[in-house]
């Protein structure tokens, strides 16, 4: 019976194993492979010949001499492509006269081998003919029939080249550790502030009233809708030359001239005589951020408000216990479970973020995240495995923060 | 007993007449605060709505405020919720504000939209007075015992924060909405001016949707977006529903295991995988395809979507299946005619989640997809955001892209807010 169970229970979870292992814990393992390796975006084509080929000189009577020319190429600038051939068919009616030594003909079967061609290998040969009259019955074009290329290009992706470089270039750039700072930043603040935020919309909709339902389906929008419509949204609205919150806030004469909040990287602020840096667009990401994302832990901390039985605030009550020594005594400490589970997850969640920061200011601005630098290092300086590198450690980093997680959260029953 | 006696005399002092107290004091405070806020509020609105902005006179509906919160103050918690006493703060509230503005309540002359600034004044006072009222609730006007001023407090509190959350979160959306509705010059010359143009008929109106579809072929995003979202709920299902009940009720060796590991691959940063996805994918020539894009989004919801069913899965009580098992029902059979009607509800929720995930997804069909012509609604609004498209295109693709993924939330829900809190949570 037992033994059925596991046999089942495998052929179940089967499809669900391998589709995870395939795309997720597979290019986990490649992210590590691709980290270590130099290859640039350019290289994800393998090197290539080229061959085409074309009919010079005119064809117009017999004994006419005309050229059958080839031009090979290299595709890839860099690297080689190893003992690269061709073969092709001379049309009917031509008679070869002058052979390049490196072909072969048999019957009408060319064959050429070319050797290994270096990057950025250009060259082009002709092999002089002579026209019978069974080409002038039936002219046919010398691009009918498409010369076969055979040769092998070097994948930098599976050979055996190593670097470390890639990790050289991550930590050795200046801007690493400001960017990891600015990660941390980023990532204790949204998730502080969504955490907060969240506490104070579901203490608003704790008790019943009309309308209440309006508004938590009003207060769950900025998570439900599409990133790229809230962060376009947020963008115009906090422009700094026809942005409506700017020119509100220039009208009402809070500000002299109108802020540019994502593409300011900080403003010097005085506080009793105390002058630091305020960093603008870092702290207008971490308050979408906390826009975007106090839904989710609004949901949670209300779900968990509800199900905190009425009784205890009863005989609170009873003992003269005032409506904020109530929340501070009674509502804090029965939500701080549920606080602490959101905050981790949100801090990873957070940490895990992309694409908020990526639409808000790709990362200008001091806003320059681990996850924003991935991308910056692979695609935007098409340099794969740098990007891959960050990315490993995105993942060490998280591997610490899930290790954290799963040290702090409540066990399951039995686990 | 003692204790039982204080709450009724609570609720019983005396109310005699006006009485210039602490308690007319916070209420003359709550006043204070409840015009400017409304003040804000409202003269912002009026800017945006009619086009003619001016600095909202705060400074002004705050002492407005202060004497009708003072005045509902001293009449004591009774005779506060009549319509005579709040209909005299009312005028109060009016006339102090035309004083002190010199008859201009928003800041803008008279002949500027004056049908709407009457409007705009009506709901002013009727909102700061009934929101004052509200808040003061029922403390008297003289001495306040602690738990009363903290019970006003709060529901001053709260009231503000209605007020923000409210205007945080509507503002954006309505601001999306009206300025994909308007045009380039528009938006240029006065960006405060968020007024609809009735008078140009909705072809003008809606025009910018309308050359969406016709020439940034956002009608094939649309069903590209539709497409792949329901089929990665469909697969995720597929996938997640026997992975989730082998897990929540067959025994073998590495359960725990296998459901914690779940949910570690859960955490697993999308941004981690799109190198080699991205390297692969570009070999196999899967990368500019919809077909590259139906294998990453799947695999990266089974792990949530397991997980949340899972957690439903062991919540149904195993003796109705082992009955359908004593009756002859293979496990196949118990799992489609017993566990599936019953868990429902979760399957709702799970098939929304995820849903939603691929229909907001950005980072994958930004890398991806390359062909304009298998664009994903995301991918195509990004595809607007730049210097030659005008940007009501822009905010006309945001508002295309969200309203169907609202429609179907709000439709469903209740489903959703039960998922995301069951599943999640245990975690």
């Amino acid at each position: 019976m037992q033994k059925r169970e596991a046999k089942l229970a495998s052929g179940m979870l089967l499809p669900t194993a391998l589709i995870v292992v395939l795309v997720v814990l597979g290019p986990l393992i490649a992210n590590f492979w691709i980290s270590v390796k130099p290859v640039e975006l350019a290289d994800l084509r393998a090197p290539a010949a080229l061959v085409t080929e074309r009919l010079r000189g005119d064809a117009e009577a017999v004994g006419d001499s005309v050229e059958l020319q080839y031009r090979i190429r290299n595709s890839s600038p860099e690297r080689p492509v190893i003992s690269a051939a061709f073969t092709d068919t001379i049309p009917e009616g031509l008679t070869v006269t002058a052979l390049d030594p490196r072909c072969t003909l048999t019957g009408r079967d060319l064959s050429c081998a070319l050797g290994d061609l270096e990057g950025g290998f250009r060259e082009r040969f002709e092999l002089e003919a002579e026209v019978t009259q069974a080409f002038l019955d039936a002219p046919s074009d010398v691009r009918d029939t498409d010369p076969l290329v055979t040769g092998s290009g070097v994948n930098v992706l599976t050979n055996l080249d190593f670097t470390l470089e890639n990790f050289q270039r991550v930590f050795s750039a200046s801007e690493f550790w400001s960017v990891l700072r600015v990660t941390i930043y980023y990532t204790v603040f949204s998730t502080a502030g969504a955490l907060i935020v969240g506490l104070f919309a579901a203490q608003l909709l704790n008790t019943a009233f009309k309308g209440r339902g309006i508004l938590r389906g009003l207060f769950l929008f900025p998570y439900v809708a599409p990133v790229i419509a809230v962060a376009f949204t947020w963008l115009i609205l906090l422009d700094p030359f026809s942005g409506t919150v700017n020119a509100m806030l220039v009208e009402m004469g809070l500000i002299g001239a109108p802020i540019n909040f994502f593409g300011t990287r900080d403003v010097p602020i005085t506080i009793f005589g105390l002058t630091f840096d305020f960093p603008v667009a870092l702290s207008t990401v971490i308050a979408f951020e906390a826009w975007r994302y106090f839904p989710l832990s609004f949901l949670f901390i209300l779900a968990a408000m509800q199900s905190i039985s009425t009784e205890m605030y009863e005989a609170a009550e009873i003992d003269g216990a005032t409506p904020l020594q109530q929340f501070w005594y009674l509502s804090l400490p029965q939500l701080i479970g549920i606080l602490s589970v959101l905050f981790l997850l949100r801090f990873i969640w957070t940490f895990n973020k992309f694409d908020d920061i990526f639409l808000l200011t790709g990362g200008a601005a001091g806003t320059r995240t681990l996850t924003v630098q991935v991308y910056e290092q692979g695609f935007a300086l098409s340099n794969l495995g740098a990007g891959a590198a960050v990315a490993v450690v995105v993942f060490f980093v998280l591997l610490a923060f899930a290790l954290a997680f799963f040290r702090f959260s409540p066990k399951e029953g039995g686990a | 007993m003692a204790t039982m006696d204080t709450t009724v005399a609570r609720n019983l002092e005396p109310q005699a007449g006006f009485d210039f107290g602490l308690g007319t004091l916070i209420s003359a405070g709550i006043g204070a605060l409840a015009g400017a806020v409304v003040m804000i509020v409202v003269g912002v609105t009026l800017g945006l709505v009619t086009g003619e902005f001016a600095a909202p006179p705060a400074g002004a509906a705050a002492l407005a405020g202060l004497l009708a919160g003072a005045y509902l103050g001293s009449v004591g918690p009774v005779s506060r919720q009549t319509r005579r006493a709040q209909l005299i703060a009312g005028a109060l509230l009016v006339v102090i504000l035309a004083l002190a503005t010199f008859a201009a309540p928003f800041g803008l002359g008279l002949d500027q939209a004056p049908v709407a600034q009457l409007v705009a004044l009506a709901i002013f006072a009727s909102l700061t007075i009934v929101g004052t009222a509200l808040m003061i609730g029922d403390i008297p006007s003289g001495a306040v015992s602690r738990y009363k001023r903290e019970e006003a407090f709060i529901r001053v509190m709260k009231g503000l924060g209605y007020v923000i959350f409210t205007v945080m979160v509507a503002l954006p959306f309505y601001v999306m909405v009206m300025t994909s509705l308007k045009n380039q010059s528009e938006l240029l010359a006065n960006p405060l001016d968020l007024s609809i143009d009735l008078s140009q008929g909705a072809a003008g109106l809606f025009s910018s949707y309308y050359e969406l579809f016709t020439q940034f072929n956002f009608g094939r995003y649309l069903l590209v977006s539709f497409i792949v979202s329901t089929l990665t709920v469909i697969l995720t299902l597929a996938f997640s529903i026997p992975g989730a009940y082998a897990v929540a009720r067959l025994r073998f060796k590495g359960r725990q295991a296998f459901a914690r590991s779940i949910l570690l691959i859960y955490m697993v940063p999308a941004i981690v995988l799109v190198i080699p996805l991205y390297a692969v994918f570009s070999q196999l020539g899967l990368r500019n395809s919809l077909l590259g894009l139906l294998i990453v989004y799947p695999a990266t919801t089974v792990p949530v979507a397991l997980y949340m069913l899972k957690g439903y899965f062991e919540g149904l009580p195993a003796e109705l299946e082992e009955a359908g098992l004593m009756d002859g029902l293979s496990r196949f059979g118990v799992i489609v005619k017993i566990t599936l009607p019953l868990a429902l509800p979760a399957i709702a929720s799970v098939s929304l989640y995820v849903f939603m995930i691929a229909w907001n997804e950005f980072l994958f069909a930004f890398m991806f997809l390359d062909d304009p012509s298998i664009f994903t609604l995301s991918r195509g609004v990004v595809s607007l955001n730049s210097s030659e498209v005008p940007r009501q295109h822009l905010m006309a693709g945001a508002v295309v892209a969200t309203v169907p993924v609202l429609v179907v939330f709000l439709w469903l829900e209740r489903f959703l807010v039960a998922g995301l809190t069951a599943g999640s949570v245990k975690g």
